[in-house]
């Protein structure tokens, strides 16, 4: 049982290797000559505002919990996708019934332009 | 073999679990507790629950992991110094509810260890995948309920709207 989880570790033990080879390799090989522009913390190519501890906006909030919400919505359909074809129309019927509840809220969040960043 | 992985396992959960607490900073209390989530989710593929690994991953580490750390952006806590007056009182409340959570949990754990459900689900599993079983559960025997999450979740996107956004006129 658990031998089938061994591509998952090859594939985690690769993108370990790739991802540590590249920086290493860039520092080894790379030369480098500093200027105090280049020191500079990155920010997209934008010279800094400020400092990164500020208070954010509440509208992340939003966001964020219709995030939270239709990802729970999208957990639901795996075990509902893996038995699919044993629960047949009814099961359809089931799931339609259940995302089109969440669908009215999608709608409601539009509507209320919760969408919008204003 | 599973036994070194479920100990090594346990390990990092624990420990990030305690880095959870004991660290100042709240963006690496959030960092570990997302560790521990992961450590979870492998504990939980070794109980053959893959399906409580993937929600622990997607929901857990992804989804409340960036409340948390929108509520710790949105408070900005790095400006709040803890009162160091009654850390012994804290101390002592903390090792006594720990207690108490102890002495509730071993019989509960226990008996749902020793219950004739658990030997059922067990034999199940022979032919079928946790993922099935929890399905064939869900969309038959507990389809009211499932339902009814389908209402919780659209009062939660409701409830969010209307505590989120200010209103148009």
């Amino acid at each position: 049982m658990l031998d089938s989880y061994l591509p998952v570790l090859v594939i985690l033990l690769v993108s370990i290797f790739i991802g540590s080879a590249i920086i290493v390799l860039s520092t080894i090989l790379g030369k480098r000559f500093p200027t105090a522009i280049k020191l500079m913390p990155y920010e997209c190519g934008m010279d800094p505002i400020g400092g990164a501890r500020r208070r954010f906006s509440v509208k992340f909030f939003i966001i964020g919990m219709l995030f939270i919400v239709f990802d729970i919505e999208l957990i639901f359909l795996f075990p509902w996708a893996k038995i699919y074809d044993k629960l047949m129309f009814f099961g359809f019927v089931e799931m339609l019934l259940f995302v089109v509840i969440l669908l009215a809220g999608l709608i409601y969040v539009w509507k209320k332009g919760a969408l919008q960043w204003e | 073999m599973e036994a070194v992985l479920f100990y090594a396992l346990a390990a990092v959960t624990l420990i990030s679990g305690v880095f959870v607490v004991f660290l100042r900073r709240p963006i690496h209390n959030v960092l570990f507790m997302i560790l521990t989530m992961i450590g979870l989710a492998c504990l939980f593929i070794l109980l053959h629950a893959e399906f409580l690994a993937m929600v622990q991953i997607i929901v857990y580490a992804g989804a409340i992991m960036v409340l948390f750390l929108f509520v710790i952006m949105l408070l900005n806590l790095d400006e709040f110094v803890m009162p160091p007056e009654h850390r012994r009182v804290r101390y002592g409340i903390g090792i006594v509810l720990a207690m108490m959570l102890v002495v509730f949990l071993i019989p509960t754990s226990r008996s749902i260890i020793s219950s004739p459900t658990a030997q059922v689900v067990a034999t199940d599993s022979a032919t079928l995948t946790n993922t099935e079983i929890i399905a064939r559960e869900l969309f038959t025997t507990y389809l009211l309920p499932f339902e009814i999450a389908s209402i919780l979740l659209l009062a939660a996107i409701v409830g969010t709207v209307i505590i989120g956004k200010r209103s148009t006129k």
